[in-house]
C-alpha cells in the first residue's frame, strides 16, 4: 500500500484522494440517508393509508422512483432536471461551484430512489402491526397524524430495523452511481488512481477495503439501534407483565 | 426554452433497439447463468460440505458487500488475466469487453441467487428432507428430484424481482462505455445535443417494461400467497440492489 504515500499530480498524495473521496460518499450517504428516511416514512404511511388520494400518490411516487434504474435517475437530475425549470433557476442550479453541482443532483437521485425503498419496509411494517393499534388510536380521538406519528410508525420501525439495516447498506453501494455524473467520491477516486498510477490492484483494493470499513461501521452502529431497541422493547413488556 | 424534438427519437430507434437487445441478452444470459451457479452455491451452503462452505460464503459476502461498478471495475481488470491465462495461445487472445461483461454480471448475479434460493431452501418443510431419506434417494437424487424443485417454485416471485432489478442494473455498463440501451440513449444525447429527449424517452421505457414486470411479480406473489395459508410459508425476501 505504498501508493497511497506517493505524490499525485497535483503535490498531494495519494491518501488524500480517498480521504477526499471517502469524505463525499459518507457526505453523500448522510444526506441520502435524511432525504429516504423522510420520504420513506410519509410515503410508506401514505401506502397504508386509508385516505384513497394518499394512496395514490404514494404508489405513484414508489412506482416511478423504483422502476427506473438510478443511473438513469441521476441522469435526469443532472442532465434534464435543470432544463426543465425556468431558465435563470435552471442556470443557477448548472453555476454552482464544482463538486456541488454534481453532488446535488447526486443526493436527490440516491435519496429519493432510497426513500422508494424505505417506503416499501414502511409499508410492510406498518401492515404488519395488529388491526387493533389503529382502532384503538381512533378510539382514542387521536388524529390521523398522531395515530401514525406516535402509534403506528414507531412501532413498525422496531420490527423494520433488521431490513431498515440492509437498506442502509444498498443505500452505501448505491452513492457509486454519483461518479457517473462527476462527482469524485470513492469509486471514482479509485479509477483516478488507476488511470494516474496503471497500479490496478492496489488502487481498487484500497477503495474496495474502505467500503468494507464503511460497511461494518454502519453494520455496527445499525446493530447496536437494533439491539437497543429490542431491549426497551422487553423491557417494557417485562414491566407490563410485573404490573398485571 | 428551446422547444424539444422527439423526431429525433424516431430516427434513432434502430440504434436505440440494438442498445436495447444488449441489455435484454445480458440480463437474460446473466438471470440464466446466475441462476444455475446460484442453485450450486445454494446448496453447497446448504449441505455445509466442509472447506467449500466458507469459500463461498466469503465469495457471497464480498460480492455483495461491495457496489456493483467496484465489481465491475474489478472484474474488467481480473477476467481478461485469467482468460488469459487459460486460453492456449498465452497472450495474443484479446477478451472483448462484451464477453467480460457477460461474464461479471453471471458471476455477480449468482452471489444474489445463492441468498435467494438459500431462503427457498430452508423453507422446504423438514418432511420433504427425511422422506427423499426415507425413500433411499442419494444426496444429489434428493436435492435434484426433490428439494430444490419446490424451493424454486418457493422463491419465483422473488426471482422475477430480482430479474427487475437485475435489468436496470444492467445499466451501470455505461461506466465502461458499453453500449446497453442507456449508453445507446446517452451517446446520441450528447452527439445531437438532445439530452432532454433521450433521457426522458430511456426512462419511460425502462418505467413500462419495470412496472409491468413488477405486476407480474405482485401477481404470483398473491398468488402464492392465497395458496400457501394451507401450505409451507413463503421464504423472506433478500433481494437488493447494486
Amino acid at each position: 500500500m505504498q501508493l497511497l504515500f506517493e505524490t499525485t499530480i497535483d503535490g498531494g498524495r495519494y491518501i488524500d484522494w480517498l480521504l477526499s473521496g471517502l469524505g463525499w460518499t459518507v457526505l453523500l450517504w448522510l444526506g441520502a440517508a435524511a432525504i429516504a428516511s423522510v420520504f420513506g416514512i410519509v410515503i410508506g404511511c401514505g401506502r397504508a393509508s386509508t385516505s384513497m388520494t394518499y394512496r395514490l400518490v404514494s404508489r405513484t411516487y414508489v412506482q416511478i422512483f423504483r422502476n427506473i434504474p438510478l443511473l438513469l435517475q441521476a441522469f435526469l437530475w443532472y442532465f434534464v432536471f435543470p432544463e426543465l425549470l425556468p431558465t435563470a433557476a435552471g442556470t443557477a442550479i448548472k453555476q454552482m461551484p464544482p463538486p456541488w453541482a454534481s453532488f446535488v443532483p447526486a443526493l436527490f437521485a440516491v435519496g429519493l430512489y432510497t426513500g422508494a425503498r424505505v417506503a416499501e419496509q414502511v409499508r410492510a411494517g406498518v401492515g404488519s402491526l395488529p388491526q387493533g393499534q389503529r382502532e384503538a388510536a381512533h378510539a382514542l380521538g387521536l388524529s390521523s397524524f398522531n395515530t401514525y406519528g406516535c402509534v403506528l410508525v414507531p412501532q413498525a420501525l422496531r420490527t423494520m430495523a433488521p431490513s431498515l439495516t440492509s437498506e442502509a447498506l444498498a443505500l452505501l453501494k448505491n452513492t457509486s452511481v454519483a461518479m457517473t455524473i462527476g462527482l469524485l467520491e470513492l469509486t471514482a477516486q479509485a479509477q483516478q488512481m488507476n488511470e494516474f498510477t496503471f497500479r490496478t490492484f492496489e488502487s481498487f483494493s484500497v477503495v474496495t477495503f474502505a467500503y468494507f470499513a464503511l460497511s461494518i461501521f454502519i453494520y455496527g452502529v445499525a446493530e447496536l439501534i437494533t439491539r437497543r431497541l429490542s431491549a426497551t422493547k422487553v423491557a417494557a413488556v417485562g414491566k407490563a407483565q410485573r404490573q398485571a | 426554452m428551446i422547444p424539444y424534438d422527439f423526431g429525433a427519437i424516431e430516427r434513432a430507434l434502430p440504434y436505440l433497439g440494438e442498445g436495447m437487445l444488449f441489455t435484454l441478452k445480458l440480463t437474460a444470459f446473466a438471470f440464466v447463468g446466475g441462476l444455475v451457479i446460484g442453485i450450486l452455491l445454494a446448496v453447497i451452503r446448504h449441505i455445509r460440505v466442509p472447506v467449500l462452505d466458507r469459500i463461498v460464503w466469503t465469495y457471497v459476502t464480498v460480492m455483495r458487500s461491495i457496489p456493483l461498478i467496484m465489481v465491475l471495475f474489478w472484474f474488467f481488470f481480473l477476467v481478461p488475466l485469467v482468460l488469459r491465462k487459460f486460453s492456449p495461445e498465452g497472450l495474443s487472445v484479446s477478451v472483448s469487453p462484451q464477453l467480460t461483461a457477460f461474464v461479471t454480471y453471471t458471476l455477480f448475479e449468482a452471489a444474489y441467487f445463492c441468498e435467494i434460493i438459500r431462503s427457498g431452501l430452508l423453507s422446504v418443510p423438514r418432511g420433504q428432507y427425511e422422506g427423499a431419506k426415507a425413500l433411499g434417494l442419494s444426496t444429489w437424487h434428493a436435492y435434484s428430484l426433490v428439494i430444490v424443485p419446490q424451493a424454486l417454485k418457493a422463491v419465483v416471485p422473488i426471482m422475477v424481482t430480482q430479474a427487475i432489478i437485475l435489468f436496470q442494473d444492467t445499466s451501470l455498463v455505461y461506466v465502461l462505455s458499453l453500449t446497453d440501451f442507456v449508453g445507446a440513449a446517452s451517446k446520441i444525447a450528447q452527439r445531437d445535443g438532445k439530452l432532454v429527449e433521450f433521457y426522458t424517452f430511456a426512462a419511460v421505457v425502462y418505467f413500462i417494461v419495470c412496472s409491468a414486470f413488477a405486476e407480474l411479480a405482485d401477481y404470483l406473489r398473491q398468488r402464492r400467497q392465497a395458496k400457501s395459508d394451507v401450505r409451507a410459508p413463503t421464504p423472506i425476501a433478500v433481494t437488493a440492489a447494486s
